[in-house]
């Protein structure tokens, strides 16, 4: 099916596609990359945020690369990252535990807690990169690549909305997606699920007021880490934040 | 001398032509358009958050409430994307009742745009017939998974269960006039794959209809010709994608050069524009359905010579047959386990692209090893489109924003997530 998927052929041409990519970027950028990282036949550029723009600029112009497109950007929160609400790895003389341990997210550690991810897309080479930078700070900042991509301009907003990412540079950086006037950044992991307020009308005042929610957010299905993932998988322990 | 200003009015999010609940500001000079401002977002669901609280396959009913009127390629989508990240591939039968099922939804997806484009600029007889089509397939979709509109049909590993044998039919005592019975039926004699088959066979037929009505007429054309043009290079750098990448003259087809499902083993021509504005991609999805018809052709005749499996033999990630369980303890053990934790995936991300009626539709996962996405993102291809209104608006009049509305293909369900 997906090319992807069938990388135990040796020298499909999608195969040698991300095998030349790769090269490139490590003679390209080996030096000043945090990272690059191939899983599923997929590469990851790790980058610190100083180094992103010239970087972005290198990837859309150098010959081996010729990014045109930017297909998506994308914020993510790594404050729960590998953690679990159901303890599956020891059992108790009781057996194992049934009740279900609420992760405790009052005080994320905001050191490299979010990160702004980048999907690229070339259309003369036919090959697609992931560009990750991790940030720190509960107010996390990054630049903003909207003058090397223009597509960024949405994207962007939609990072800032959703997980309060601020791209520097951005000329328009309002909220796009939650409701006028909204409090909070809600893809946050902090953010619960339920939210934090509610909608009624009051008929004392006669108009619709916010008041905090009234419902308590209950798991349905508990988070489950299992130390022997996927089928046919090597077990792979759960990593740290830090160095996933 | 009086002073003279800018005009601003809001269009939406309540107009018939905002195609669901697009809220445009707008800053007139006169009738032209200054700037065009879209709040989106009034649909907005938060589907992603809702499934990263969830195991990986309660969330595949979700992905049909995205573009809800593309509902089977956004479930390919999801299910290729946790596949890949699996590893596992689905049987190949599976792959082309996928490949079939993708090009029933190009036709509906276009056929809907068709349609809704057509009202709103003035030709409101497209959107009879395209909805006459439409009806057939939501019938085929009904007769594959029990749902007319949001599916769940695909999931991951395969598909939920095979084509059926017979088609349903009209009712003698439900119709007015039982003696239509017999010409309602005639295609329904036989199969799902039958009825398809002859879908297939019609379709580029009607689809002269339209175009007779639409394709050199003067009062189409003075509404779509030299609308909304976007240069090749700005649709690169505004994220174009799909008939909208097309119609500015690029031949960029996930299907043909990232091919998936069964793709690589059909036979289908990709429609290129040559001037980027709306009349080229009103003529680039046109012929998208023929070609699509063209695909489902290819897809019954494998279909029918090639009986098997649709969903992969391993129960940990698809449930074991209703039978099996009521005899075997652990196919009941599996059952229990999959339908309460779910499965656990390998640590890693994945990001993974289908070609959907409106461009590349794409979900990247970030798994952290547990059951249940620790981030999933869905890019949908009509945000980038209208990030872009501003630009393809500007300096046209007020009636051609509804032109390029139209020619945008905008569903918010994708758009607002």
């Amino acid at each position: 099916m997906n090319e992807s998927v069938t990388e135990t052929t040796q020298d499909s041409p999608a195969r040698q596609r991300v095998d030349a990519l790769q090269a490139a970027l490590e003679s390209a950028f080996g030096d000043t990359a945090v990272g690059i990282e191939r899983f599923r036949n997929e590469l990851t550029l790790e980058l610190t945020a100083d180094r992103l723009l010239d970087t972005a600029a290198r990837l859309r112009d150098e010959a081996p690369f010729v990014f045109e497109q930017l297909i998506d950007v994308c914020g993510v929160d790594y404050a729960a990252y590998g953690q679990d609400e159901w303890t599956t790895d020891a059992a108790s003389l009781s057996g194992f535990g049934r009740g279900v341990e609420r992760m405790d997210l009052s005080e994320p550690d905001p050191d490299r807690r979010f990160a702004a991810v980048y999907h690229l897309l070339s259309i003369k080479h036919n090959h697609r990169l992931r560009i990750r930078v991790r940030l720190d700070g509960e107010m996390p900042r990054a630049p903003s690549v909207i003058a090397v991509w223009n597509a960024a301009d949405w994207f962007e907003r939609e990072a800032f909305d959703l997980y309060g990412i601020l791209f520097e540079g951005h000329p328009d950086l309002r909220r796009i997606l939650t409701d006028y006037g909204f409090i909070g950044h809600p893809f946050r992991k902090d953010f619960p699920l339920i939210g934090q307020v509610e909608m009624r009308y009051d008929p004392e005042k006669r108009r619709v007021v916010y008041q905090p929610v009234s419902i308590e957010k209950r798991p349905n299905v508990p988070r489950v880490i299992r130390a022997q993932a996927g089928p046919g998988e090597e077990p792979q322990p759960p990593q740290d934040a830090a160095d996933a | 001398m009086p002073e003279i200003r800018n005009y601003t009015i809001n269009f939406g999010p309540q107009h018939p032509a905002a195609h669901g609940v697009l809220r445009l500001v707008l800053e007139m000079d006169g009738e032209v358009i200054e700037r065009a401002d879209p709040h989106v977002g009034l649909l907005h669901r938060g589907t992603e958050k809702l499934a990263e609280d969830k195991p990986y396959n309660h969330s595949v009913p979700y992905m049909d409430r995205l573009d809800y009127v593309s509902m089977m390629c956004n479930e390919h989508g999801y299910v290729s994307a946790i596949e890949k990240l699996l590893g596992v591939e689905p049987p190949e039968r599976a792959l082309y009742i996928r490949t079939l099922f993708d090009e029933v939804t190009r036709i509906l997806n276009h056929l809907m745009w068709l349609g809704a484009h057509g009202l709103d600029i003035g030709a409101m007889t497209m959107f009879l017939y395209c909805f006459r089509e439409r009806e057939d397939l939501m019938d085929a979709y009904e007769a594959v998974s029990g749902a007319r509109l949001h599916s769940a049909y695909y999931r991951v590993g395969g598909v939920y269960r095979d084509l059926p044998d017979a088609m349903p039919r009209f009712e003698r005592k439900h119709l007015k006039d039982p003696s239509e019975a017999k010409a309602l039926n005639r295609n329904r004699e036989g199969s799902l794959i039958d009825f398809l088959d002859d879908f297939a066979d019609r379709f580029p037929g009607l689809v002269d209809e339209y175009e007779t009505l639409l394709t050199d007429n003067r009062i189409w054309k003075q509404r779509t010709v030299g609308i909304g043009v976007v240069a090749p290079e700005r649709a690169l750098q505004l994220g174009f994608s799909g008939p909208m990448l097309r119609g500015s003259g690029f031949e960029w087809d996930l299907r043909k050069k990232q091919p998936y499902a069964a793709y690589d083993r059909v036979d289908f021509d990709v429609p290129v524009g040559v001037n980027g504005d709306s009349y080229d991609r009103y003529l680039v999805r046109v012929e998208e359905m023929r070609q699509s018809a063209r695909i489902m052709k290819q897809c019954c005749q494998w279909l029918r010579d090639n009986p098997g499996p649709v969903m992969v033999d391993d129960h940990k990630i698809a449930p074991p047959p209703r039978g099996e369980m009521k005899a075997d303890m652990e196919a009941l053990i599996h059952h229990f386990k999959l339908f309460t934790e779910g499965y656990c995936t390998p640590v890693g991300e994945v990001y993974s692209a289908v070609e959907a009626p409106k461009g590349e539709f794409g979900i990247y996962i970030v798994s952290d090893g547990s059951n249940k996405p620790y981030r999933l993102k869905i890019r949908a291809p009509g945000f980038p489109h209208l990030a872009a209104m501003d630009e393809m608006a500007k300096g046209h009049m007020l009636a051609d924003v509804v032109a390029i509305i139209g020619t945008m293909d905008i569903v918010f369900g994708e758009i607002d997530r």
